[in-house]
């Protein structure tokens, strides 16, 4: 089965964390709520109510996109996307189709072909109720703001398509503008997934739905291109078509042939005037991109000396980097970065719930208590030796007395024994 | 002729002097209702009750002496699109016959927070779809003024009633004309104001770019003031303007027309226009240049093209508009949408089509566009336009049935005001032999406050707008 290569193009929906929906004052924090509690005429499609964006969501998605290395649509608008589902009150979706907010970008090699603003829709639940199948609808989670980006056909398998993803999630979650839990539904995941023998595009492409985990994007990425390659090798031809995806039995299955594809009818979207961004407006919203995991984490190698896997904690734990490095705004913090970040990493002061003060007088507490290793000891010494220059020119003009009081310099500040303490002040003097 | 037949303004004076009670007029409005509703079917649904009661409720408030809105205790009908809290709101159409507003509009919510009085939801062409009050699902509205004659649309049942004496002022909407049309018909004031003055939030859509919120009253001064309640920005409503809202009052009393400027589209008096018609509305462009303006001829070279692209835009707009009616949390299943719905949501569902989008929708609105500019260069020359609003003889009940794309047509006169967003006032200029006849003045964007004072300075020298329908005058 070999010859065949794999085209994988990805479109993840992350709901945006704001405070309220996309086009409603209605919370947008749906998860675990009492179902229909959190709507409103707008929500609910109710006669008459109309869509009032949310420009906080418009501001997150550009600046997600400019994270992503989009180029910008100053003048971008919703566009309807018309199909009847019980889930959807207006019969329609508000979204983008012509001109999204952000387009033609770059994220660790795999270019960006979109990355648009639309509205959640309801959610069916299927239950039985007196001995009856029914379908409940609960509208909490629609008009909730999501954004959808899709990639070109770049992701070359199954598991850099998972790779790429973790570090799409950790991006967007640095950035605060989403928890993209994948089993809150807040990041879902789909792939487009064709093959070809010649190494050219296929004009086909079969669409995976309902993935809820990064391993499950793995397998059914996996099983598609196996169940496409062995159709081919039986010379038959794929069909466009619409899969989900079965997480017990790891296979895909048929959802929606090519004829039953809707058809969508976009048009601009009357009820929302177009929408304009000013250089001012786009400039100050790239001013507010924080570094990129990959940037931090190169950095607190470089700058602190820490190592890959400490550097990874700091990038996934942002609240821990944040600590860290206020603790060195200070210039008379001196504890060795890498002694420090075992302490918040290890957990050995409970740095979480105290101020970065506290913290430091528990970093001298475990020092008086006498110091850990020998890299401490040497630490301590060259704080003593940097701190006395008259004390250690002296010694180095040959009163070599003064080193009795770079001692109790040293005594000072640790239980440390004296002994030692003079070894390791020679070793810096000598 | 009777208490409930005067304008808002004289009613208010009526108040103020304590010569009627606010509860009288409610009382005398329902009378009026009671006598003549069953024969015009302009009222759908009566707020008895909860009228009765405001009306108690101001007149208690007058009595203590208290500072009253603009609109206490006037008896207003709303077209039953606006929504209404816990009042049914049919559209005129069956699907929702029993659908329950779980909110107001926020015009509503306006006018009741000045003291107006609802009276009740009154009858149009279902979901505000044609030109004659007859597409009603509820059976066709006649006309006060000749029972055998249409009362105009879609605004029908708003025009009927208010000219019957079932209220003072009646709420409308006016999508291709669907408050001047009716306007004409019963002699009344009927102002379709600027896209995105007044705020839509809560009125059943049609075509979302084109639905302007005005309503019909007896005179231009009732207007200017029904307006400064309506109009103003909405956050609920993102089309809507946060320009700031004219003094529409100001100066009524003192109109001032003299070298206004006043342009006669020639497109609209082509040979589509009846002559009589046309007649009426030289007749009063000549009371203008009397007062003092300059009449001159203008031309708008795109006029041509009105239908088709209102056309293709309306439906498109009413096809995705209507998507919502599909009977799973309210009203009842597609297949109750009336003929003329069902028409106009397969039209734009072609029009939206792949492989037709470029062709219909896309290309309407570029030529809609050129419309626009047809305009703007117009108001370069011109402070107003005069334009007839009924450019055909008026219509009888069931005369339309044959002629369906024919009663399209008729919209060129008055669907360009609504795709270029302008504000339109149509006012009573005389009568095709008993029928009344309305001329309209078109005004670039935000103008209303100047529409006002050529239409007060018009009705401060003619007296067409003070006749009643032969049935009220027969009231003696
Ligand atoms: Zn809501």
């Amino acid at each position: 089965m070999s010859g065949y290569r794999p085209f994988i193009g990805l479109e993840i929906h992350v709901e945006l964390a704001t405070k309220s929906k996309m086009f409603c004052g209605c919370c947008a924090d749906h998860f675990h709520k009492e179902p229909n509690t959190q709507t409103c005429p707008v929500c609910l499609g109710l006669p008459g109510a109309l869509p009032v964006p949310n420009k906080k969501a418009i501001d997150w998605t550009v600046f997600l996109g400019l994270v992503l290395g989009c180029r910008i649509n100053k003048h971008s608008y919703f566009e309807r996307k018309q199909y009847f589902y019980p889930d959807l009150p207006k019969g329609f979706q508000i979204s983008q189709y012509e001109r999204p907010f952000c387009f033609k970008g770059w994220f660790d090699e795999v270019n960006i072909t979109r990355v648009h603003l639309e509205e959640d829709t309801g959610k069916l639940i299927h239950r039985k109720i007196e001995g009856e199948k029914v379908t409940l609808i609960d509208f909490n989670r629609c008009g909730v703001p999501l954004v959808e980006i899709v990639t070109e056909p770049e992701i070359k398998s199954a598991e850099h398509a998972k790779e790429w993803l973790k570090k799409l999630q950790r991006v967007i979650r640095s950035l605060s503008i989403s928890d993209c839990d994948m089993e809150k539904g807040s990041m879902r995941l789909e792939a487009n997934v064709s093959v070809s023998k010649n190494g050219k595009l296929p004009s086909y492409k079969v669409e995976l739905k309902n993935i809820n985990s990064f391993r499950f994007v793995e397998k059914a990425i996996e099983f598609e291109i196996q169940r496409q390659t062995e159709l081919f090798e039986k010379g038959q031809k794929i069909e466009q078509e619409t899969r989900g995806f079965e997480s017990d039995k790891g296979v895909t299955y048929l959802q929606r042939s090519k004829e039953e594809a809707f058809e969508y009818r976009y048009f601009p979207e009357p009820d929302i005037p177009p929408i304009v961004f000013t250089d001012g407006e786009l400039d100050k919203i790239r001013k507010q991109i924080p570094e990129l995991p990959e940037e931090k984490r190169q950095r607190f190698v470089k700058e602190y000396s820490l190592n890959e896997q400490e550097a990874d904690y700091f990038v996934s734990n942002p609240s821990a980097a944040q600590y860290f490095e206020v603790l060195y705004l200070e210039k008379n913090f001196n504890l060795d970065f890498r002694e420090t970040a075992r302490l918040i990493i290890n957990k050995k002061i409970d740095w979480e719930n105290i101020s970065p003060a506290d913290f430091k007088a528990e970093v001298a507490v475990l020092q008086e208590g006498g110091l850990s290793d020998q890299v401490e000891l040497a630490k301590a010494a060259k704080i003593v030796v940097d701190g006395n220059p008259k004390a250690v020119a002296d010694y180095r003009k040959g009163k070599t007395n003064t080193v009795g009081f770079l001692v109790g310099q040293m005594m000072k500040k640790t239980k440390v024994d004296p002994n030692l303490a003079r070894q390791e002040l020679l070793k810096i003097l000598e | 002729m009777d208490i409930v037949d005067n304008s808002i303004r004289e009613t208010v004076d009526l108040f103020k002097k304590r010569k009627i009670s606010c509860q009288e007029i409610v009382r005398a409005c329902f009378e009026r209702i009671e006598k003549y509703n069953l024969s015009i079917n302009a009222y759908l649904t009566l707020n008895k009750e909860q009228a009765l009661k405001k009306a108690q409720d101001v007149d208690n408030n007058r009595v203590k002496g208290r500072e009253l809105p603009p609109l206490a205790g006037i008896p207003v009908a709303l077209k039953d699109i606006y929504s209404t809290k816990n009042l049914r709101t049919t559209a005129a159409s069956k699907i929702i016959d029993n659908y329950l507003p779980a909110y107001s509009a926020t015009v509503v919510q306006k006018l009741e927070s000045v003291g107006a009085i609802i009276m009740g939801k009154v009858n149009c062409d279902a979901f505000a779809h044609g030109a004659t009050g007859e597409n009603s699902d509820f059976g066709s509205v006649k006309n006060p003024w000749d029972l055998e004659y249409v009362a105009g649309g879609s605004s029908g049942g708003s025009a009927a009633a208010v000219a019957f004496g079932g209220c003072l002022m009646a709420m409308g909407t006016d999508t291709g004309g669907s408050i001047r049309n009716p306007a004409s018909y019963c002699n009344l004031v009927g102002l379709k104001p600027t896209y995105g003055r007044v705020s839509r939030s809560g009125v059943i859509s049609m075509g979302s770019s084109l639905d302007s919120m005005g309503h019909l009253t007896r005179t231009v001064e009732d207007c200017a003031l029904v307006l400064s309640v309506t109009a103003g920005y909405d956050p609920l409503d993102a089309t809507s303007s946060r320009k700031p809202v004219d003094f529409y009052l100001q100066d009524l009393s003192h109109p001032a027309i003299k070298g206004l400027k006043i342009g006669l589209p020639q497109e609209y008096f082509g040979r589509e226009l009846n002559p009589e018609i046309k007649t009426l509305i030289l007749k009063a462009a000549q009371q203008f240049t009397d007062l003092g303006a300059e009449v001159d001829e203008v031309s708008l070279p795109n006029t041509a093209y009105t239908i088709p692209v209102y056309y293709l835009i309306m439906s498109s707009e009413v096809s995705a508009n209507l998507a919502r009616f599909d009977g799973i949390r309210f009203g009842h299943a597609r297949e109750m949408f009336g003929e003329e719905a069902k028409r106009r949501i397969m039209l734009g569902t072609f029009a939206l089509s792949a492989g037709y989008y470029d062709a219909y929708y896309l290309r309407a609105s570029k030529v809609r566009t050129l419309l626009r500019q047809d305009f703007e260069k117009a108001f370069a020359k011109f402070d107003a336009l005069l334009a007839p609003v009924v450019p055909i003889k008026p219509r009888k009940i069931g005369e339309k049935e044959q002629e369906k794309l024919k009663l399209y047509l008729e919209d060129y006169v008055t669907g360009p005001v609504n795709l270029a967003g302008l504000p339109a006032l149509a006012l009573p200029c005389g009568f095709w032999h008993n029928i009344p006849m309305g001329m309209q003045l078109i005004g670039p964007q935000f103008s209303e406050k100047k529409l006002f004072e050529v239409g007060q300075a018009y009705q401060d020298v003619t007296d067409w707008h003070l006749k009643r329908p032969p049935l009220v005058e027969e009231m003696g």
